[in-house]
């Protein structure tokens, strides 16, 4: 079980305290898919960068299954069953896809049966990557699919994805909903899925909603969805004002 | 007389684990521990005074590998070998040389090996020249290998030389002409620690019709080392050139890249490239991600870099 208690986040930019997160308490049990979604700039990164050690907090505290990990490194992390999978993954010159996929399992004999099984689960053939270097001759795409089937070879208890479908073609996409549809119907790991796709929200069991750093609501698809699409219409402060002041 | 020292080293630098059944020459200490020639492959001492020998390949020699490793043992000796290879034509063979030091004194050991290649038509070459240094002693290791190579029509070359660790200065110095047809490869890897210096002067030049030559280096500066590269390639005909040098740079260490390229024909197509930079913040993290510690990461990446 993760527990967020009291979460704030701020930095200093010329001598200002600009407040990035607010006082964000959430409990998230085993087992569950839930989806941190909301405007751009709103937080969700920075929150989930918090959880996985890549952010340190300025208040508040992270406990994992009633550990308190708060002041725990990233590979301390790591080694107790957290992985995240980054928005805009990095790339290696000379490490290939078997490399990467055989440090991420922790299983120096890593065989190829089972790397073909995480790529297929992206969408990938291993005859074709497994092989490539994860340097700038792959796209953008296929370095998220990687960076995905990392974490997938990791078997973490607690994954984080960050808009895993972000620079994906449709169709592993599709594949890639089916993956985390499986990973939750076995139980198999708890996931937090930062999103803005209805149908990876449509699977989640819950959806929390971070905007302006705070958590603005949080509920089942059903429940939030249509607050979602409430909040989008008529979103520019300025042009609201300005036309509440015409004659 | 091979000890259990020497044959570390000559398996770290040419991988020989025991007797081999190929053309092998052993250099030890300035005297000569090892020669064994074959059918093809002829390895006789050079006729004009000089230190080093002759290695003649046959015509059509395929598939056959030749030794020519040196290890130093002695703090304070110095020597410059001169080697001569005259490949046939339509070979196909791999030739490993390399270098270790073991210097546990307090005086400078050093190699200068001077190779000259003369491969002849159609004929593929893989060379490999590993360097290596080592030893508790304050003594410093130093290697100057000159490396010059003609190639023939249709010939090619594809050579990799790795320097990691314990040389403590070199200057190496490659030259590859290419003739018609021809085509060379030069993978450099190199690691650099401590104060050390090296510097690595290239000059490929593509004489021939339809030649090519493209140079990979991949370097890590760490401490307070220096690296100096000076990757040339010059296009005289229709032909195709392509310099890629990347290096990291750790510590305090100092790194200078100056790739050029000429061209003095109008078909001439040449391209360099050259970028020095630390190793990525988000490398880092994505690894400790994946459970490695800091340090393991950065082993992790820089392995993968000199690979």
């Amino acid at each position: 079980m993760l527990e967020l208690r009291h979460i704030s986040y701020s930095v200093t930019e010329a001598g200002t305290e600009q407040a990035i997160l607010r006082d964000i308490s959430v409990t998230i049990p085993d087992g569950r898919l839930v989806v941190f979604t909301g405007p751009n700039g709103g937080g969700k990164t920075t929150l989930a960068k918090i959880i996985m050690g890549l952010a340190t907090p300025t208040k508040g505290q992270i406990l994992y299954n009633g550990q308190d990990i708060t002041a725990l490194s990233i590979t301390e992390r790591a080694r107790l069953g957290i992985s995240y999978g980054f928005q805009q993954p990095p790339r290696f010159k000379g490490i290939t896809v078997r490399d990467l996929l055989t440090v991420a399992s922790g299983d120096e004999a890593l065989s190829k049966d089972k790397c073909c099984r995480y790529l297929t689960q992206v969408g990938l053939c291993a005859n074709d990557y497994l092989d490539r270097e994860v340097d700038a001759s792959l796209s953008g795409g296929e370095v998220k699919r990687i960076e995905i089937a990392t974490l997938l070879a990791r078997g973490s208890e607690l994954m984080i994805f960050d808009e895993p479908e972000a620079g994906i073609d449709l169709w592993s996409f599709a594949r890639l909903t089916e993956t985390f549809e499986d990973i939750h119907r076995t139980h198999s790991a708890t996931m937090i899925v930062i999103s803005h796709q209805e149908r990876i929200i449509r699977l989640a069991d819950e959806i929390i909603v971070v905007g302006g750093g705070e958590l603005r609501y949080r509920g089942s698809a059903e429940e939030v969805l249509p607050k979602i699409m409430a909040d989008t219409l008529g979103s520019c402060p300025v042009l609201t004002r300005r036309e509440a002041e015409l004659p | 007389m091979i000890n259990e020292i020497d044959q570390a080293l000559l398996e770290k630098i040419a991988g020989l684990v025991g007797k081999p059944v190929d053309a092998l020459n052993i250099r030890k200490d300035g005297g000569c521990e090892a020669r064994q020639s074959t059918e093809h492959i002829k390895i006789d001492p050079r006729t004009d005074g000089r230190e080093g020998i002759d290695i003649r390949i046959l015509d059509g020699t395929k598939g056959e590998k030749c030794y020519i490793p040196v290890v130093i043992g002695k703090s304070g000796y110095a020597e410059t070998v001169y080697n001569d290879f005259y490949i046939g034509e339509n070979c196909d063979v791999e030739i490993v040389a390399g270098c270790g030091i073991h210097n546990s004194g307090c005086d400078e050991a050093r190699h200068d090996g001077v190779h000259t290649f003369h491969v002849g038509k159609n004929s593929h070459v893989r060379y490999a020249e590993k360097h290596y240094g080592e030893g508790s002693g304050e003594g410093t290791n130093i290697m100057n290998p000159q490396t010059v190579v003609y190639l023939e029509e249709g010939a090619s070359i594809q050579m990799e030389t790795v320097q990691i660790r314990g040389i403590d200065s070199t200057k190496r110095y490659t030259k590859i002409v290419c003739g018609k047809g021809a085509e060379a490869l030069i993978t450099e890897r190199l690691l650099t620690h401590g104060r050390q210096l090296a510097e690595s002067d290239m000059e490929i030049l593509l004489d021939g019709e339809d030649s090519k030559g493209r140079v990979i280096s991949r370097s890590v500066a760490q401490d307070e080392s220096r690296q100096v590269f000076r990757p040339i390639v010059v296009g005289n005909d229709k032909c195709f050139g392509h310099v890629q040098c990347d290096s990291i740079i750790m510590g305090s260490a100092k790194i200078e890249s100056v790739p050029a390229i000429t061209a003095n024909s109008t078909e001439a197509q040449l391209i360099h490239e050259a970028a020095i930079g630390k190793i990525a913040g988000d490398q880092l993290l994505k690894l400790q991600t994946l459970g490695l510690t800091e340090e393991e990461a950065e082993d992790r990446i820089l392995k993968g870099f000199l690979a």
